[in-house]
């Protein structure tokens, strides 16, 4: 496990360094078509102001990008007498994974199942799930889905994926601007190009052209071919984690079923869930996707009848695409083999309904709740002005706990 | 003086390798220790969680005192075993989760204690706690084979003899009672 954390450190470390070489070679191309008259001085500059956007972004990224991240999603946290059975299994997860501290948990309020994970280290790292994903999934699936989050912590990829996400931003708006900014200069002062302009500054603005079309779509090729590993890594993880690969194939079975278009609108976000809102119906792996289909990623998950280990996970990816496998020696260095544990849930887990899922928000935002004897849950705001409620089905009249009073109402009460 | 120089320089080069040895192996005991302190929170939980359990469920189970004490007996075995090394520790807990699992059982038969809130939320509590406990052994476990591979493997197994690193103790369950009894289910 600890091999395979430092592989992928390395390959990340690479991949970073691959990618802010493309960023200066892009702010190069641009500094040298900027200033045609000391193409030399201006590929010093266009680097600089290429690094000094990139650092500025990676501060801010740095500093409140999960903050950032799960205030889009709408996500609020819970602790964990607001929803017992997901803070424990993240708090499971967090043992079973090592992480030197518990993460925090939040619930987006969402009916469309999914999840996702932020953080730039593992001391610092969130979980987030939708209320749709804990209505949905009974316990081993949603273990198999936090310990697929959790994984993605342990192995940095919330780290490494911050970081490549921010570059590629990088490299899209620099080639953004200078296509754009060159278009509308071209229509205006055209007439700079005419006289001194020899074989060279031509040559040089044909090349910054194509950096500038180039430059972004490699740095996204490169992530996105990052990213799917990374997935493929994760669900090899929450197998190794919970020693169940079962309980993942099928909450995302469930997952991919029930998406829909509007769950996501982001596309900082879309990538970091457990399945792509934006791509979830796709089928085959391509070049520009961000995940590897889900289909593929079950047939793996469910292909791992020898053991859980990654070792078992890269073996059952060998018998579907055949070939040298996904994870790579390095990752599997130190990886043994480990069994597959029996089911935990029985049939009779309590099912969990969307209205149950509801509650914890409502609790979590401070709502008192109060069950009447026919079966109606009543929503009581905090510090209301009626010291009783009636039911609005059989009309039986509740006296509200004291603890939701407003001030004045306690007062009255008590002179009563 | 050239050879001289080349002699210090490697001095220096193996000097530093045997320190990074050395830290490294410390590094994993250090978390082979905090991998088994891990262990300690969890089991310490759920000791504290049985006599709320067993409490909630007297009400209910009149007729089940054996089953009841037998559990009050493995908790109070379990905790009297707290320190006195991995193997007789291992031993009292496996011990205690087959009386758990038992205990489970037999609460299937009580459908007015399984739809008793507060016994639910202590049967999650339970059953997160028994989680987190092979969760536990399961990274100690690991921790202790990455530990043990280093200590026993060349070159660091010099380094290990010269500061006397000693192999750490899985942690195994003994009992064949737990692997016999059904598995705590919900």
């Amino acid at each position: 496990m600890w091999e395979a954390i430092r592989s992928n450190k390395r390959k990340s470390f690479w991949l970073i360094v691959l990618m802010a070489l493309v960023l200066a070679a892009l702010g190069a191309a641009i500094g040298s078509y900027l200033f045609t008259q000391n193409p030399e001085d201006g590929i010093f500059v266009g680097v600089l102001v290429a690094m000094i956007v990139w650092i500025i972004m990676l501060a801010v990224s740095f500093s409140s990008g999960d903050r950032i991240l799960l205030a889009t999603a709408g996500a609020r946290e819970i602790k964990h007498d607001d929803a017992p059975q997901l803070y424990n299994i993240v708090e499971e997860m967090k043992i079973a994974s090592g992480l030197p501290k518990m993460p925090r948990v939040f619930i987006i309020d969402n009916s469309v199942p999914n999840a996702f994970a932020v953080g730039i280290k593992p001391d610092r790292a969130a979980v987030a799930v939708t209320t749709g994903l804990m209505s949905r999934l009974n316990r081993d699936e949603l273990q198999g889905v936090i310990a697929h989050e959790i994984a993605h912590i342990s192995n940095r990829d919330t780290y490494f994926m911050t970081l490549a996400g921010v570059t590629v931003g990088a490299v899209i708006i620099l080639a953004d601007l200078f296509i754009r900014g060159m278009f509308y200069s071209s229509l205006s002062r055209g007439r700079r190009s005419s006289r001194d302009s020899g074989q060279l500054q031509l040559i040089i603005m044909v090349i910054s052209i194509i950096v500038a079309i180039l430059a972004p779509i490699l740095t996204q090729l490169l992530y996105f071919a990052c990213s799917r590993q990374r997935e493929y890594l994760a669900d090899a993880g929450s197998a190794q984690f919970t020693r169940y690969p079962a309980g993942l194939a099928s909450a995302l079975e469930k997952i991919s079923q029930n998406q829909s278009e509007n769950f996501t609108k982001s596309r900082t976000l879309a990538p970091m869930y457990i399945v792509n809102p934006l791509a979830a119906t796709g089928k085959s792996n391509n070049l520009f996707s961000t995940h590897p289909s889900t289909e593929d990623r079950i047939r793996i998950l469910r292909g791992m009848t020898s053991g859980s280990s990654l070792k078992a996970y890269e073996k059952a990816y060998q018998g579907i695409h055949g070939g040298s496998g996904i994870l790579g020696k390095s990752t599997l260095q130190d990886s043994k083999d480990q069994g597959i544990r029996s089911a935990q849930t029985d049939k009779h887990e309590a099912k969990k309904s969307m209205r149950d899922v509801k509650d914890i928000l409502h609790k979590a935002a401070g709502y008192g709740l109060l069950t009447c004897s026919c079966g109606v849950k009543m929503k009581i705001p905090k510090e209301t002005d009626y010291s009783k409620v009636k039911c609005p089905r059989c009309g039986t009249v509740h006296g509200v706990p004291m603890e939701f009073l407003s001030a004045a109402a306690i007062a009255m009460s008590q002179k009563k | 003086m050239i050879s001289m120089i080349i002699l210090i320089v490697v001095i220096a080069i193996i000097l530093f390798w045997v320190v990074g040895m050395y830290n490294g192996l410390i590094r994993l005991r250090n978390q082979v220790k905090n991998a088994w302190s891990q262990i300690d929170v969890q089991l310490k939980r759920r000791h504290d969680l049985i006599p709320n359990l067993v409490e909630t469920a007297k009400g209910y189970m009149k007729h089940e005192r054996d089953t009841l004490e037998a559990i009050t007996n493995a908790r109070s075995h379990a905790v009297d075993a707290t320190g006195s090394g991995v193997a007789n520790q291992a031993k009292a807990e496996s011990e205690l989760s087959g009386a758990i699992g038992r205990f489970m059982l037999v609460v299937e038969n009580y459908p007015d204690l399984k739809a008793n809130q507060n016994f639910l939320s202590l049967q999650e509590e339970l059953t997160s706690t028994e989680n987190k406990v092979s969760f536990a052994r399961q990274n100690y476990n690991d921790q202790v084979l990455v530990f043990n591979t280093k200590v026993e493997s060349v070159p660091t197994n010099i380094i290990a003899g010269m500061f006397n690193f000693k192999q750490a103790e899985f942690f195994e369950i003994e009992d064949t009672e737990e692997r016999k009894a059904p598995k705590v289910q919900f």
